[in-house]
């Protein structure tokens, strides 16, 4: 069915919710990438096969959705309309939860969220540390939505701001709306969306041809927050889109989505064809007049393909690397025209801008930064997952509240942000604010959102060394500071981490690195020696430690240390002389046991296995 | 027209030209490696950076695709010009020791130490022969393959392929091939007899100096 007003479309909404009883049961579980992963399929199929066997199917709705962010605890189901949430959930649980929760209305104590801080149960999804503190205004409707379901969206206001762009407002308004509420980019550079939106506008278009672009290339090792809203509320982005290219005059857009997204680009597709359906996008939308239609390209496969210039080359076909930006993509991009590209996040903020006004939206936030930001929240951290917090909010704060804290008892130690060209921010500096300025001030960025925890046991020569070599597997080799400065900066330290650093090691880095970020090419180059520098910055003595003393502080840098077994600890058990690999542990049973240097690879499997921690690392 | 102030001189140039074009009509001389004129600009190996001044604010950028502009402040030869270039010739060298392009570069610029590991690689991706094969004799045999330090000039199937004319363009336009450094044993990385930079003690035999800089000496950037 085509609507063909916006009366129409606001009768379909009616229509839709008026179908739907809010006092109905809802079993909702998450079937996203990452839910997948850990046997939620096998969730989703127990709660049809049962409902079915209960005879509920008339009395109770189940909606698969996309991911919820904590990956902690998935498979998750979530009961509502009272908001219970099971965590861990395998298939058997199933009939048991149905049984108590759906029909009488009880509680399974054993499947709750169990709070550690507190030692209580939690049964409200609501009450759950890792999401109270959270602002989920993008993130948050994903449990509401099947995401191959547009009535989902519909019946949450999906497709009202687009209604109320074409019809209540002119292009121009719409602009200036976006360019009020300091909506910055999201994918990484921060930029002033709305400025952005009217350079491509005002560029003189040739032929009239403008291109309005997504960018789902999300190549950060570790992050996927992209891909949890393509996959979960593809809708959101495509009501993002169709509104910016009203305002940008553009008929034609693109999403550009990594090509190991699979679920993403099928799910998006999906969306794509019931958009159609329905209306909001082709010729006339909604009767208004306006013209716009979305394809889907796939992803070339390199890190550097997701940079602006780079992603436009690899859409036309060509090899995905960087050109010269002088001539910017707002007035000469894809095939030579007016282009503007968009990052997922940011278009799904387009919407909630729209609907709620930038009044509204610029009370969230800090001075220079706008609105919330979805992290991934990963590496030594008890809760891991995409949280979605208000722009401002401080590193402490989501580590502790949010992330609730690190295991094992172990100390906090660093934070890199900004994916891998992002800096680490030492545990000192834990409560400064998150936002795009501030994070940067720090010798860190913002980035796409990625933050990996580090605890006490990491070596920050190591952890530098580790997204060097990954940016320099990654770098397209055009230009010479980023694809031989990376190299050499890799051959640096590697010989650091291996005990053959020179005293001049750390000038030369830091000279490289400036020059690096002054001369590169692309974003890639100008920001890669920013782990480097930051850990100087903040580490400096984990340097000197390695290179002076030919020590690793950490006990990380396999060159540097030994491991030796402590006599008075040890018992004989023979327990490090099974697991060790190389055969280098001897000793009788019931003595104490030794180990043999020379045949010694350091791969740690005796402390590891020790129960009477014998095993010392120096 | 455009108005813009290169090392402290105003000019006056059409639009559309770059900076190291304009820089050139005043005879102020910036050192280039991946341009050359009639080729389209690739900016891909950083030698050509000038400091652009704006708003007490200065970035560097690749002169040889920086369009002018009206009321542009450009320095060529900065301090932090310099020091930029420098390293980046350092680093080339350090992946193509061989080219007696680079090697005078570096003597010009006063380079008498190459930190970094020495790998000849052979060929420093400028990308000349890719866009002479292009663009010069509208042939397109030859393109890169590979990323980061794996990419490399090649043809299809690694075999001439049936667009090559046999011009030797390629060859010619190399910076690493035509002129290829023959002092050997280079101390460092550099063979610094071409610019005596080095003790005439240490000074490998060196041939064809003359023939690049002249009888003059070299020109200092
Ligand atoms: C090496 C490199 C990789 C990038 N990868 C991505 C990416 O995966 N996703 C993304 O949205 N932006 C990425 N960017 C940033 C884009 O170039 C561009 O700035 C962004 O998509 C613009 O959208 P925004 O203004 O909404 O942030 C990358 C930039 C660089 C330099
Ligand atoms: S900075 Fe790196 S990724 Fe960017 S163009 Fe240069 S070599 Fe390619
Ligand atoms: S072969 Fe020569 S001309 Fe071609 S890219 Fe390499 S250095 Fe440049
Ligand atoms: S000459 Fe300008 S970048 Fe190579």
């Amino acid at each position: 069915m085509r609507l063909g007003s916006a009366l129409e479309s606001e009768q379909l909404r009616d229509r839709i919710i008026s179908q739907r009883n809010s006092d109905r049961t809802c079993i909702i579980t998450s079937v996203g990438t990452c839910g997948l992963a850990r046997g939620a399929a096998d969730v989703a199929r127990a709660i049809y096969q049962t409902i079915s066997d209960f005879n509920l199917k008339d009395s109770v709705d189940v909606r698969t959705t996309g991911c919820h962010g904590f990956c902690e605890i998935e498979p998750v189901v979530l009961i509502y309309p009272e908001g219970i949430l099971y965590q861990h959930v395998t298939p058997a649980d199933i009939p048991e939860i149905i049984s108590e929760s759906v029909i009488k209305k009880n509680v399974v104590e054993r499947l709750l969220y169990h709070d550690f801080s507190t030692g209580k149960n939690i049964i409200h999804e609501q009450d759950i540390p890792f999401y109270n503190k959270q602002n989920r205004l993008i993130l948050g409707n994903n449990r509401f939505i099947a995401p191959n379901n547009i009535d989902d969206y519909i019946a949450l206001g999906g497709y009202s701001a687009l209604v109320k762009a074409l019809f209540e407002m002119t292009p121009q308004q719409v602009l200036d709306e976006v360019k009020e509420s300091n909506l910055r980019g999201r994918g990484g550079g921060g930029f002033p969306t709305g400025v952005k939106w009217e350079s491509c506008r005002n560029a003189p278009a040739r032929d009239g041809i403008r291109y309005v672009i997504c960018n789902a290339d999300e190549g950060d090792p570790g992050a996927y927050m992209d891909r949890s809203l393509v996959e979960g509320n593809p809708h959101s982005i495509i009501e993002g889109m169709i509104i910016g290219a009203y305002a940008i005059d553009s008929h034609e857009g693109y999403v550009y989505i990594r090509h190991e997204y699979p679920l993403a680009a099928q799910n998006l597709a999906i969306a794509l064809e019931q958009a159609r359906e329905y209306g909001f996008l082709g010729e006339d939308i909604l009767g208004s007049g306006f013209r716009f239609d979305i394809k889907i390209t796939k992803g070339g496969g390199a890190f550097v393909c997701g940079e602006s210039t780079a992603l436009m080359a690899s859409l036309e076909g060509r090899i995905g690397e960087p050109r010269f930006k002088h001539i910017h993509s707002t007035e000469r991009g894809l095939y030579g025209r007016p282009s503007n590209l968009n990052n997922v996040e940011t278009w799904a903020n387009v919407p909630i801008i729209i609907n709620r006004g930038a009044g509204w939206y610029r009370q969230i936030g800090t001075d220079g930064s706008k609105g919330t930001k979805i992290f991934s929240l990963v590496g030594k951290i008890n809760n891991t997952g995409l949280v979605e917090v208000p722009m401002g909010i401080s590193i402490r704060e989501m580590i502790y509240d949010i992330g609730g804290g690190i295991p094992g008892g172990r100390e906090f130690k660093a934070v890199q942000t900004g994916g891998p060209s992002g800096g680490c921010i030492p545990k000192s500096l834990v409560d400064i604010s998150v936002d795009f300025d501030r994070l940067a001030k720090v010798g860190s960025m913002m980035g796409s959102g990625g933050m990996i925890v580090m605890d006490e046991g990491t070596c920050m020569v190591d952890v530098a060394k580790y997204f060097i070599s990954f940016l320099t597997e990654e770098s397209c080799g055009k230009c010479i500071p980023c694809r031989e400065g990376l190299d050499r900066m890799l051959d640096i330290l590697t010989d650091i981490t291996e005990g053959r650093g020179k005293e001049e090691d750390v000038e030369l880095l830091e000279e490289l690195g400036d020059v690096m970020q002054e001369t590169s090419l692309c974003g890639l180059g100008s920001t890669a020696a920013n782990p480097v520098l930051s850990t100087i910055r903040y580490f400096r003595d984990e340097y000197d430690a390695h290179i002076k003393e030919k020590r690793c502080p950490a006990g990380v840098c396999k060159e540097l240390i030994t491991f030796t077994i402590d006599g008075e600890k040890c018992n004989g058990c023979r327990v490090c002389a099974r697991e060790c690999p190389q055969g280098a542990i001897s000793g009788e049973k019931k003595e104490v046991h030794h180990i043999d240097q020379e045949k010694c690879i350091k791969c740690g499997l005796c402390r590891d296995n020790c129960k009477f921690d014998a095993v010392t690392v120096s | 027209m455009v108005e813009l102030t290169i090392d402290g001189t105003k000019i006056r140039t059409v639009e559309g030209t770059t900076v190291l074009e304009a820089a050139g009509e005043m005879g102020i001389v910036i050192p280039t490696l991946c341009y050359y004129p009639g080729l389209s600009p690739y900016g891909a190996c950083r030698v050509c950076m000038v400091e652009v001044v704006k708003n007490n604010r200065s970035s560097l950028e690749a002169s040889c695709t920086l369009p002018v502009e009206q009321g542009q402040v450009i320095l060529t030869n900065s301090e932090r010009v310099r020091k930029a270039r420098k390293l980046i010739v350092e680093l080339l060298l350090a992946s193509c020791p061989n080219s007696k392009t680079l090697q005078d570069m570096a003597s010009n610029m006063g380079i008498n130490k190459i930190r970094f590991k020495i790998k000849d690689r052979g060929c420093i991706l400028c990308g000349l022969c890719v866009r002479y094969c292009k663009e010069q004799m509208q042939s397109g045999g030859i393109g890169f393959i590979g990323r980061g330090t794996s990419r490399k000039v090649s043809t299809a199937f690694d075999v001439t392929p049936e667009e090559c004319r046999n011009c030797g363009g390629c060859e010619w336009i190399c910076p690493v091939c035509e002129r290829a450094c023959t002092a050997g044993n280079l101390i460092d990385g550099l063979c610094g007899g071409c610019q005596n930079l080095a003790p005439v003690e240490t000074c490998p035999i060196c041939t064809g100096c003359s023939e690049s800089v002249g009888m003059q000496g070299h020109k200092v950037y």
